[in-house]
């Protein structure tokens, strides 16, 4: 009996062997050790005096082993990385590499070590989340930082959360996935793809430009310090400016 | 302009237009005629700044009216609904019905959007008005005797204002008021003993409970503008009783109020005005969003966003929190002192305390007991500008205070260094201010004295035969002459000798030496600048009489 059971499944996993895509694995594998590569040049030149010859971390940067192409591609593809300037916070700015390279180098850092992986087209589409339910998912884990509708606020010591408005879709869940620099991140035992889908389609009905905002100008979205801003600007000075003007009607009558 | 008297000529002619009837039969049953005789004449004097009190006044109205229209459809209770509004990301959230009511007004009743942008941006300038009108008051002294009351009541106002601006603001339930009111129960909780009584009093038990909404409603929409509209009336009955200050000036003095009659001419300026600043206002809320609390979401205790900061008039309560170190003492028995909250409950009163009660100060320092109608200008009276600029910058620096995670991300500065700066701020930049304010108002003095002595710089350049060059300088008018000397320059108290004619030490009240130094700051030398008088000038025009 279970020799026959042996046989069998002996059998059937020559077929498989036999007749399963080899060609197609081992061209994909080919590609990606070719990236690696690649990204391994790459990396030598761009990242090595900080991150360390290998990735193992240094005096002048974390160690990347083992945080994944999410976070490479995050990093990189907002211009965050390479780091220009030691300061408070590695900012935004734009890009140094091209979409190729960022990808040959995500592909060797995720090589490193097993890490999150750059996320699949669908896993960030905002059409797919449900606006209102990423709301209150993003006024629980994200506001304290980053604001009722993710225009920014400040952290200590000139660390700052940055505003979130126009971050691209897929930046959003990398950022949420990897966590970068103060931010805690939120892997899936945490906040589930569907959860991550929904806050960005959140942030994509209230905070980008096409956004509509009924009420008129937003003022920045900053709330009461930008509206008593206003007020006392333009505000108060147009009023004041209509004083004047009738104060002034009156003095011909005076001079009469 | 007899309109006070005509009517009666006209129903003894026997056919009298039909208002001039309706008149009469009020006037039969009311004494109205006395009372528009009496009041029709009253004079309003000209310059811009004595409209501020008009813009408060007219966006107090506007407040009310727009306030009303809300009050139709905003349901005040923190009972539980699912939204199903118009307003797509927030379909299906759980919310109170306060907050699924202001979503509603904004998106889903005809105009609500618009006129509770109106109301809250006439809310805000309401305040910016009537605090730049009490700044008028203070650095023109207009608040000395007979005023002091009126002062008193227009203060009073403003505190109101403050706390009707708090309950209003609370009202939506949003998670940004929500963070507000908890701030408030925070600050209740620190103080010692009574606190948690308080606290459970106010909010009907823990927090947030059922009961704050409902609770600030009634004393949102009732009770705090209710005691406002009997203050505002009060507050221009005695204006109309005392008659309005003005600026020195020939034929202006302190016996008389020079402008124009009330009626007519001044209700119809202050009718247009009315439109002109509710236009204003509406322009404003048709184009700029204020509080768009439909994207803040409903609050919720477990929620929090950064940003969070009270309206403008509260900045300063939020930066005295925020400049605080967050000090707390456990004393035995287990108590918590949370200075944190403690200092700045304190401080907060106190400031406002301090502006409210200056005019008695100043009354005791001067023991002056005449009544003063000329509305002073600033730098001839340094100490008080300098005391009034001192006040303002610490409230500047509270008001920064408040906003620093605001500076910090849009400067890219460190929020400790700010919040650093801003506790020493609060201590040195106000006595930095009173100084400098009383260095420019004594500079001002002296150019104003150079003018009446020397004249206004012409700008034209002279050269005389012997290759000198002058600019010649134009004598001022006769008026211009009598406007810059015509304010008093007080003496000050002098305490005597030490002893007296026998050599007897005289005892002198500690505190009237404390006095006869504050006079000295106010009207001692290094106060004031002695204004030229008749014969300096008559010397000086005749000497260089041969000049020009
Ligand atoms: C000038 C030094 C410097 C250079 C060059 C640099 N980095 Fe970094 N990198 C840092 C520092 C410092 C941090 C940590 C930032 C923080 O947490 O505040 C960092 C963080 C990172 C992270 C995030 C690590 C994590 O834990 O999520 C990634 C990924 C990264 N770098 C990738 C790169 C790549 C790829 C390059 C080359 C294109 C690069 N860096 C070049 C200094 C550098
Ligand atoms: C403890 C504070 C904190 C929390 C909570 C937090 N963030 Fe962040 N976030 C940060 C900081 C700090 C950065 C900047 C990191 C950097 O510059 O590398 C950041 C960066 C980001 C970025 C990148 C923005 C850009 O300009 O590229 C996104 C997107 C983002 N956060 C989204 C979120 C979301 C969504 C949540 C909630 C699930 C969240 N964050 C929660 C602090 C926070
Ligand atoms: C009789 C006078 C008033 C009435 C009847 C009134 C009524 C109301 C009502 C019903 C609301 C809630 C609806 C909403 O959220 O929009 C509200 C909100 C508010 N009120 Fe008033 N109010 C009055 C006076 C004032 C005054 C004097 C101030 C300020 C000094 C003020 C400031 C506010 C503010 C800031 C809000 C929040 C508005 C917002 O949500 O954007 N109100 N008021």
């Amino acid at each position: 009996m279970f020799v026959v059971l042996l046989i069998a499944l002996a059998a059937t996993g020559g077929l498989y062997a036999a007749f399963a895509p080899a060609e197609e694995a081992q061209a994909d594998n080919r590609a990606q050790s070719l990236a690696i590569d690649e990204g391994e040049a790459l990396y030598r030149v761009g990242c090595s005096s900080c991150h360390g010859r290998s990735g193992e971390g240094g005096s002048d940067g974390p160690s990347l082993v083992g945080v994944g192409p999410a976070a490479v591609h995050f990093q990189v593809g907002t211009g965050r990385m390479p780091l220009q300037n030691p300061g408070a916070q590695a900012p935004a700015k734009p890009r140094a590499y091209t979409q190729a390279e960022i990808d040959q180098l995500a592909a060797y850092i995720g090589s490193l070590g097993p890490g999150p992986a750059v996320p699949e087209a669908s896993a960030y589409d905002p059409a797919d989340g449900d606006a209102a339910r990423g709301g209150e998912l993003f006024r629980t884990n994200c506001a304290q930082c980053h604001n009722f509708t993710g225009q920014g606020g400040a952290l200590t010591h000139g660390k700052y959360a940055p505003g979130l408005d126009d971050v691209e879709p897929i930046f959003i869940y990398e950022a949420m996935l990897t966590g970068p620099q103060n931010m805690p991140s939120f892997p899936d035992t945490v906040l589930p793809e569907q959860e991550k889908r929904d806050i960005i389609a959140w942030l994509n009905a209230v905070n980008t430009s096409e956004s509509p905002s009924p009420g008129g100008f937003s003022l920045g979205g900053f709330g009461p310090v930008s509206e008593g801003l206003f007020a006392w600007t333009f505000g108060i000075g147009a009023l004041v400016a209509l004083t004047v003007w009738i104060g002034a009607r009156s003095a011909k009558a005076r001079k009469s | 302009m007899s309109t006070a008297t005509e009517p009666r000529k006209s129903t003894a002619r026997g056919k009298a237009p039909a208002g001039e009837k309706v008149a009469d039969w009020a006037d039969g049953r009311l004494g109205i005629y006395s009372l528009a005789k009496a009041n029709m004449r009253k004079i309003f004097p000209d310059h811009w700044s004595f409209l501020l009190g008009e813009i408060c006044l007219f966006s107090f109205i506007i407040v009310m009216l727009t306030g009303v229209y809300l009050t139709l459809f905003f349901v005040p209770s923190m009972g539980h609904v699912e939204y199903t509004g118009s307003f797509e990301p927030m379909q299906g959230v759980m919310m109170s019905e306060a907050y699924a009511s202001t979503l509603d007004i904004s998106f889903d009743v005809r105009g609500g959007l618009l006129v509770r942008q109106i109301h809250h941006w006439a809310a805000l300038l309401f305040v910016v008005g009537i605090f730049m009108h009490m700044m008028r008051v203070f650095f023109t002294g207009a608040f000395r005797k007979p005023r002091e009351i009126n002062w008193l009541f227009g203060f009073l106002l403003l505190v109101l204002a403050l706390f009707t601006g708090l309950t209003g603001y609370s009202l939506p339930d949003d998670l940004l008021s929500g963070v507000g009111i908890r701030f408030m129960e925070g600050a209740i909780l620190a103080v010692p003993v009574v606190g948690t009584y308080i606290q459970m009093f106010l909010f009907g038990g823990e927090f947030p409970g059922y009961d704050i909404i409902p609770r600030f409603f009634v004393v949102h929409v009732l009770l705090l503008p209710g005691i406002m509209l009997g203050l505002v009336v009060a507050h221009l009955i005695l204006i109309v009783y005392h008659k309005h200050t003005h600026y020195a000036g020939p034929g202006r003095t302190n016996d008389n109020v020079v402008g124009m009659p009330l009626l007519p001419v001044y209700m119809a300026k202050a009718g247009g005005f009315f439109f002109l600043v509710f236009g204003v206002i509406t322009l404003i809320a048709a184009t700029v969003t204020i509080n768009p609390v439909w994207v803040l979401g409903p609050y919720r205790p477990d929620q929090i966003s950064t940003n969070a900061q009270p309206d403008w008039y509260l900045g300063f309560s939020e930066g005295l929190v925020r400049m605080m170190p967050g000090w707390e003492w456990v004393i035995p028995g287990g108590y918590t002192l949370n200075f944190g909250l403690l200092v700045p409950l304190i401080v907060f009163p106190g400031l406002l305390t301090a502006i409210a009660l200056y005019p008695f100060f100043e009354s005791w320092v001067t023991k002056d007991p005449r009544e003063h109608h000329i509305a002073e200008r600033p730098r001839n009276n340094p100490t008080r500008t300098g005391f009034g600029m001192a006040w303002l910058t610490a409230f500047g620096v509270c008001m920064l205070a408040g906003g620093n995670d605001l500076w910090a991300i849009h400067f890219h500065l460190s929020i400790n260094a700010i919040t650093w700066f801003c506790r020493i701020g609060f201590f040195v930049l106000p006595v930095v201010a009173f100084f400098v304010t009383r260095r420019i108002c004594l500079g001002l003095q002296r150019r104003d004295a150079e003018k009446v002595l020397h004249g206004r710089e012409s700008g034209i350049i002279k050269r005389l035969p012997h290759g000198e060059f002058v600019e010649v300088h134009e004598p001022l008018s006769q008026e211009q002459l009598y406007t810059l000397t015509a304010h008093e320059q007080q003496k000050p108290l002098e305490l005597g000798p030490d002893t007296d004619k026998n050599g007897v030490r005289r005892p002198v009240n500690p505190l009237e030496r404390v006095r006869a130094r504050f006079s000295k700051a106010y009207f001692g030398e290094q106060a004031q600048i002695t204004k030229p008088t008749r014969e300096e000038y008559k010397e000086i025009t005749e000497g260089h009489g041969d000049h020009h």
